[in-house]
């Protein structure tokens, strides 16, 4: 009687352990076995870390939430080569990510936008000196709901009417009186995010509005937009990727016409909104072996991780600058 | 005579008995008790610590934010520093009370009509299956109901209502959180009114009361504090919970009525906030101790007036 | 306007009176309200346990178990979570029990009865209903800043333990309570110390009790995810945590069910979270029915 809770505990237990060892991988539904490893980018000896002395230890690494991704896709492939070395990525946005990284709490800062006069200032003053790396470049996304049938391109006026903090529009009809009587649900990153200090200087407004849903987290606003007929949000193209068949992504005007954002308009420069991204490390840290090793197998892997996060590998020149200017900080790290 | 010796020998000069415990042990005695007492003494210190930490932050907030403008502006933007930003709590409280009062209106019916089930209803075998139930039910990490929220409940909402439901709303995690806090009105009242007497269910039944008026005009009455601190404990945890709103409720701080609506609570501000790692002893900072500071004000009252109402209005028989 | 007519007037007199039988039917109706008040909660308890089959039994394999979060749904796991909640849950063991098994013996043992211990147990029972989250901005003031032990796993234990030790002080009280007063006085009168009865006659047969309030309090803090979150968890970290490594960040069970789940894809938010979920009840559910067989075996011997 009294050992029957623990029986039925213990047979609870058998069961769901027989149904999971019944559960292996080949024999879940259609999308298991067709996506598994066969889409691991490969990642070619040649690049790994020289000598192949096994390295321990831990990189702390914070900042965009854009370039999170990116960061963690590098990772996973990193932890393959070494697995004893730990990175420990967060997610603070651009501008909580420099606060950290000038505060000297971590080796590694993803950003989503170049380091701004203040942050340098206070990395000054810490005595935290870094170097810029460019790893990528964005087709910053701005996307609605699949049921809006009419916002197919908007201009930079539409955006601000929408974004920004005159008269914010509270209605698709108010951003541009052909569009739909549907209210507008704006889903869009916090005030610490890169991508939003992007969106600001693109615009060129100094305020966006401030009803709006923020977020640090990204898919908030992916589940946000998705959910909401009239939504509206704007990300990082990875995250447009992952989410194609729920999202539609919307044509920028620029002033040179109605421009989708793409690898190639990208890559050409014609999407109005595209931008960099960067890593900055802390020129201190280099000098740990985890995290110059680190820092080396991601520029140079960076290249094949990057399309399949769903980024656009930044060009050619950008790439051998990062290579040249790393080199140069380990060099005088030591 | 002997008598007094008799009595000299157990009261010894001072009047007082003379202890049997050897004195050899004391010390090592002494130390044990010390160590006891600072285990002890660390919940006082839990305690300090939380006022501290608390407070002084919030005073630094309110140092720069008045009180007055805390509770009187309609608008929570403190993400655009002290000109710019709105530091007015209305919205998260707004959104926390709207939350809390979706949760009451659920858990009140379905746990007290359970606890008077459970009490003088229930046969002793239906017994035995539905308290363990209640206990499970209390064991459900917050977790998994914010899942079941965001999940289960907002299609659900979607369905019936269509659109106007919007995709993160106050009535998903309302009505999961009332889910959440029927056990704990159930099984306190259900002590409640287990305690009424059956003396005086007896003599109602004596007088002619049928089951349904002996359960609502006699035990109902009788236990009626147990039963009303128990609603304001529920209202205690509804309050403070965090990951139910987090997850189902959404990050949009709006002084609204509409359970269909997007809304903040003070929970899950506090949880936006952190996360955007705010630099300490930055406004934004300190306002997430002042949100904390109300938070802890507003449970500890509760409880306060919770322990009250029992204390005071218990009839004793 | 209907006639009157004999058969009813008597029927107007019966209503008056409140025949037995419309008494029986609301009787009836009462009962059955109160059943299907009750029943709702089941069934809601039901339901969610059933959608939290559906959705996740599917995901749950050996690869789950096992594998460190990716971006990729079909090859994330909750290897690091497992590990990390495994990790937290020895050291708030380690750190609660001592305390609050100790702050329980001198309360119920060894306090004077005057206004400072009434103001220890005052101050407990407030303890015990301080939101988890208010417990986490302690924890995250105190022991990752004031303390600089930083976002480390023995901060978040730290944290938990703070959280728990008055659910154990008032188990741990209640278990000595049982124990007979007579134990304690016949000790007392054959020349024994306070401490020595306590440890040789009270203890050993409240254990069972104070095992189970222990076990039960360790049950609620594996399932927090506020607490740690402000502390500083991470979702995804690609490696293990072992109790030992204290000051390294760490994972649990709780966030990496909350990084699933709000992530917009179905097969995070609803599979892998499903998945993740049935583990975490899986472990509760163990440690409830040892907690349960204890608390049996314990009124058995009593």
């Amino acid at each position: 009687m009294r050992n029957a809770r623990l029986i039925a505990a213990l047979s609870v237990v058998v069961a769901v352990l027989a149904a999971a060892c019944g559960n292996s991988p080949e024999a879940t539904g259609e999308d298991g076995a067709a996506t598994t490893s066969a889409d691991t980018p490969a990642v070619t000896s040649d690049t790994a870390g020289d000598g192949g002395e096994a390295l321990s230890g831990s990189v702390e690494i914070d900042g965009s939430s854009t370039v999170a991704p990116l960061t963690e896709a590098i990772a996973e492939e990193y932890s393959a080569e070494q697995p004893d070395v730990r990175a420990n990525i967060g997610v603070s946005g651009t501008g909580g990510g420099f606060e950290r990284f000038c505060a000297g709490e971590t080796d590694i800062s993803n950003a989503s936008r170049p380091i701004d006069e203040e942050e340098v200032a206070l990395c000054e003053e810490a005595g935290v000196d870094f170097t810029e790396l460019r790893v990528g470049t964005d087709a910053l996304t701005v996307v609605v709901n699949p049921a809006n049938d009419f916002a197919t391109c908007l201009t930079f006026d539409e955006l601000t009417a929408i974004f920004g903090a005159e008269e914010p529009a509270a209605n698709w009809n108010e951003v541009n009186p052909e569009f739909r009587d549907s209210p507008l649900q704006v889903f869009a990153p916090d005030v610490d995010s890169g991508t939003y200090d992007f969106m600001l200087e693109t615009l060129d407004i100094e305020e966006s509005r401030q009803d709006y849903s923020a977020s640090s987290d990204d898919n908030q606003i992916v589940t946000g937009v998705q959910g909401s007929e009239g939504g509206w949000g704007f990300f990082g193209f990875a995250y447009f990727q992952e989410n194609e068949e729920a999202l539609k992504a919307v044509e920028i005007d620029g002033g040179e016409g109605c421009v989708a954002p793409a690898v190639e308009t990208a890559q050409d420069g014609s999407y109005p909104l595209t931008r960099p991204l960067f890593i900055y490390v802390k020129n201190e840290a280099l000098s740990r072996p985890e995290v110059a090793d680190f820092a080396s197998f991601y520029l140079d892997n960076v290249g094949e991780v990057i399309t399949d996060v769903g980024y656009i590998p930044e060009p050619e020149e950008a790439a051998e600058e990062a290579r040249s200017a790393l080199d140069q900080a380990l060099g005088s790290a030591g | 005579m002997s008598t007094d010796t008799t009595q000299r020998r157990w009261m010894g000069d001072t009047g007082q008995p003379v202890s049997l415990q050897s004195t050899r042990s004391r010390t090592g005695e002494r130390i044990i008790v010390g160590l006891l007492w600072l285990c002890g003494a660390i919940s006082i210190l839990t305690t300090v610590g939380l006022i501290l930490v608390l407070f002084i932050d919030a005073s630094a907030f309110f140092r720069e934010v008045s009180i007055f403008r805390f509770f009187t502006d309609t608008r929570w933007q403190p993400f655009g520093g002290l000109e710019n930003g709105h530091f007015g709590v209305l919205p998260l409280l707004m959104g926390t009370l709207l939350v809390t009062a979706i949760a009451i209106v659920v858990a009140v019916p379905l746990g007290i009509s359970s606890a008077i089930y459970l009490a003088d209803y229930a046969p002793r075998r239906v017994r035995k299956v539905l308290k363990p139930t209640l206990e499970i039910l209390a064991g459900v990490p917050t977790i998994v109901l914010g899942f079941f929220a965001a999940t289960f409940m907002t299609p659900v909402l979607r369905a019936i209502f269509g659109q106007t439901v919007d995709i993160y709303n106050a009535a998903s995690a309302g009505i999961v959180m009332g889910i959440m806090i029927v056990p704990t009105i159930a099984s306190l009242s259900e002590d409640a009114m287990s305690a009424v007497p059956r003396g005086l269910r007896e003599s109602a039944y004596g007088l002619g009361a049928t089951k349904r008026h002996v359960a609502t005009r006699v035990v109902f009455p009788a236990a009626l504090s147990g039963i009303v601190a128990a609603v304001i404990l529920g209202i205690g945890r509804a309050i403070g919970e965090t990951m139910i709103v987090a997850i189902a409720a959404g990050n949009q701080p709006s002084l609204t009525f509409n359970p269909f609506s997007q809304i903040q609570t003070m929970t899950a501000y506090i949880v936006q906030a952190v996360a955007g790692e705010a630099p300490r002893g930055s406004l934004t900072y300190q306002s997430i101790f002042a949100i904390g500071a109300l938070l802890f004000l507003m449970t500890f009252t509760l409880n306060f007036i919770a322990a009250r109402v029992v204390r005071r209005f218990r009839e004793v028989y | 306007m209907a006639v009157s007519t004999p058969q009813r007037s008597a029927e107007a007199a019966v209503e008056a009176l409140g025949s037995s039988r419309r008494r029986v039917a609301r009787e009836r109706r009462f009962a059955g309200l109160l059943v299907v008040s009750t029943a709702v909660a089941v069934a809601v308890l039901a339901v969610l346990l059933i959608d939290i089959l559906l959705d996740g039994a599917g995901r749950l394999n050996w690869q789950f178990l096992t594998s460190y979060p990716s971006r990729r749904a079909e090859q994330t796991g909750i290897l690091a979570g497992l590990t990390g909640t495994a990790s937290l849950m020895v050291l708030v063991a380690a750190m609660a029990f001592p305390l609050g098994v100790g702050a329980a013996i001198y309360l119920e043992e060894f306090a004077p009865d005057n206004r400072f211990t009434r103001l220890m147990e005052v101050n407990i029972s407030n303890l015990a209903g301080v939101p988890s989250i208010v417990y986490g901005l302690l924890g995250a003031a105190v022991f990752v800043y004031i303390l600089g032990m930083g976002r480390s796993l023995i901060s978040g234990a730290a944290t938990l333990t703070l959280l728990i030790l008055p659910v154990i002080i008032v188990a741990g009280r209640e278990s000595l309570r049982a124990v007979p007063r007579a134990l304690r006085d016949a000790g007392l009168a054959l020349g024994a110390t306070r401490w020595q009865v306590t440890r040789r006659e009270i203890l050993p047969l409240a254990m069972p009790g104070i095992f189970t309030g222990t076990i039960l309090a360790l049950s609620r803090a594996i399932g927090e995810t506020a607490p740690i979150l402000l502390v500083g968890a991470l979702a995804s970290t690609r490696f293990s945590n072992e109790p030992w490594n204290l000051l390294e960040r760490f994972s649990a069970l709780p966030i990496t069910i909350y990084g699933f789940v709000t992530r917009p894809q179905a097969e995070f938010k609803e599979e892998a979270s499903a998945a993740a979920i049935i583990v975490l009840m899986v472990v509760l559910l163990i440690m409830n029915s040892i907690a349960i067989v204890l608390r049996n075996r314990a009124q058995r011997s009593l």
